[in-house]
């Protein structure tokens, strides 16, 4: 058991500092903005809720949003189930274990807009290898700067391509920790693969699979380089996600108001999804 | 058994594909780029690599990042250690609520925080800096780093402390010269995972600078438009990027899969 102990807030309190200065005076700016208007040179107007108002009607931000779950969801329904079959395929030990990692863990080392400009670079219909193959062996007509569907298949490949490894790396984890001794057992009853896998190992990667969720949640609801380098949007706004629409908003037309609230919206919307998988996750802890 | 290796070995493929791309442009020649396709360089140069190396305002890009991330995860780490410690050993007033507060800042989307972060730094006078963009960070590594040391450090038995405070260890001394050590693994990948973040972030880094911190990323976005298309130069500053992040890599593979889990497995 924790022993109660409240000079713990002592060793707390350099985290504590060093997160408030940039959390919660950046967090009071966009909370002065989103209930003000202005027209520059620093003279404010009282906005109320208005800018709120507004933004939550807005026919841009639900198609924004919309398009921002679609993505995530693809994220999550793709991602997750390839990373567990993934790691479930994994050698367990041996040589290639860390060669397997070290490659894997690879593309989420590599800056994000580099990854945008390397899916770019990849993709481009005429001289890039994917582009190139499938247009000119394949005989698809690909070319994601005029079709929305294929900017959309491209921005999710490369999600794929840059995030499964996380949950790969997860799931891998949950299972090496298993003893050997669970599969004996489980050979012994005759159990069939599939038994194995729903009432060993899943139960085994359960903590970490929670895990795996709440990060791919959160890092692909928050998404902005990637899609932004690869598409910036386009074409049209079919790929216009929730942080690039934001950032037009805030630093293209400079409409401090409803961009500081749209930021309050989107920033609430992640925290209540993200706390439940955050109940879920730390309930799993106690038992 | 050998049939169930087919998975990893095309996954493996699939993601060194687009790498193996772009290292292959960056030894390419722009007239053979756009000239057409073709699967290896026919024309083998190291222009691009030499353009950058005796460039300043590219190979000074690498030198700032490196800078910054460096900065960021010392900080880090450094803060995150003794409030770990207070998480995984002790209760107290407002405990969890902390904790829960701590991760909600993992969750903030960067472009929220951009132009408010601008003003900020730039009205504390540290705007262009390494140091403005190593704090800024701190935003998400420092969380990130308490909750994985904390995974860590619950695996450590309290009895390692009783013991220690029995034999007349201080805490200081305790923390510095058994506790730590005993989670140097966890002090590893909590370090790396700092490094990785702040490595691959580009919207606040690129925000909170202007000259004298500008990291490479930044010069990348700004030769993709402002040069046309120096696909070739493009590529190999890209490539060079993914380095520094496969050296850190191979230092802690062998606890990559249990950072990842962050210590909870």
């Amino acid at each position: 058991m924790k022993t109660e102990n409240q000079k713990a807030w002592f060793f707390v309190l350099p985290v504590l500092v060093l997160v408030a200065f940039n959390a919660l005076i950046p967090m009071m700016t966009v909370v002065n903005y989103s209930v003000q208007e202005t027209f520059g040179d620093n003279v404010f107007f009282w906005q109320g809720l208005d800018w709120f108002e507004q933004i939550l009607r807005s026919d841009r931000f639900h198609a924004a949003l919309g398009r921002q779950f679609l993505f995530t969801f693809l994220i999550l329904i793709i991602e997750v189930p390839l990373g567990i079959i993934i790691a479930l395929a994994m050698p367990r030990k041996g040589f290639w274990v860390p060669v397997c990692l070290v490659t894997m863990a690879l593309p989420m080392l590599i800056p994000w807009n580099v990854v945008g400009a390397m899916w770019n670079i990849f993709t481009l219909p005429d001289i890039g290898l994917l582009g190139y193959f499938l247009n000119h062996v394949l005989g698809v007509s690909y070319d994601m700067t005029q079709n929305p569907l294929a900017a959309w298949v491209t921005i999710v490949t490369m999600d794929v391509w840059h995030w499964t490894s996380l949950v790969v790396l997860l799931a891998y984890a949950g299972l090496v920790s298993i003893p050997d001794a669970y599969y004996q057992a489980a050979k012994i009853d005759g159990a069939s693969n599939w038994a194995v896998f729903r009432f060993i190992q899943l139960p085994k990667m359960k903590t970490v699979l929670t895990i795996a969720i709440l990060l791919r949640f959160m890092d692909s609801f928050n998404i902005y380089t990637e899609p932004f380098v690869l598409t910036g949007g386009g074409p049209g706004n079919s790929t216009t996600l929730l942080s690039i629409d934001l950032v037009k908003i805030a630093l293209g037309q400079f409409d401090l108001g409803p961009a500081a609230a749209m930021s309050l919206i989107y920033f609430a919307i992640t925290l209540l999804v993200s706390w439940l998988f955050y109940t879920l996750m730390t309930k799993d802890d106690l038992n | 058994m050998q049939k169930r290796s087919i998975i990893p070995i095309v996954y493996i493929l699939f993601l060194m594909l687009p790498i193996y791309w772009l290292v292959a442009m960056s030894f390419k020649t722009t007239n053979e780029i756009l000239s057409g396709f073709s699967l290896f360089p026919q024309t083998f140069t190291l222009e691009n690599y030499v353009t950058i190396f005796t460039d300043p305002t590219w190979y000074w890009g690498y030198i700032n990042s490196i800078l910054y991330v460096s900065i960021n995860t010392v900080i880090s780490v450094a803060v995150a250690l003794p409030a770990a410690y207070a998480f995984s050993r002790y209760r107290f007033l407002g405990d969890k609520q902390l904790f829960f507060w701590l991760l909600t800042n993992r969750m903030a989307p960067a472009a929220v925080f951009a132009l408010p972060f601008f003003q900020l730094y730039s009205a504390v006078g540290i705007f262009d800096t390494h140091l403005a963009v190593a704090l800024a960070h701190c935003l998400f590594n420092i969380p990130l780093a308490v909750w994985i040391l904390e995974g860590f450090m619950g695996g450590i038995p309290k009895e390692l402390d009783e013991t220690a405070y029995v034999d007349g260890y201080s805490f200081p001394r305790f923390f510095g010269t058994i506790f730590i050590p005993s989670i140097k693994a966890g002090v590893g990948v909590a370090a790396f995972f700092c490094f990785m973040f702040s490595w691959v972030e580009l919207l606040l880094a690129k925000t909170l600078t202007a000259v004298a911190a500008k990291p490479i990323a930044a010069t990348m976005t700004k030769t993709a438009s402002s040069a046309g298309y120096e696909l070739g130069l493009l590529a190999a500053a890209g490539t060079l990027t993914i380095i520094p992040g496969a050296i850190v890599i191979w230092f802690v593979r062998n606890y990559i899969a249990k950072g990842f889990a962050m210590g909870r497995v």
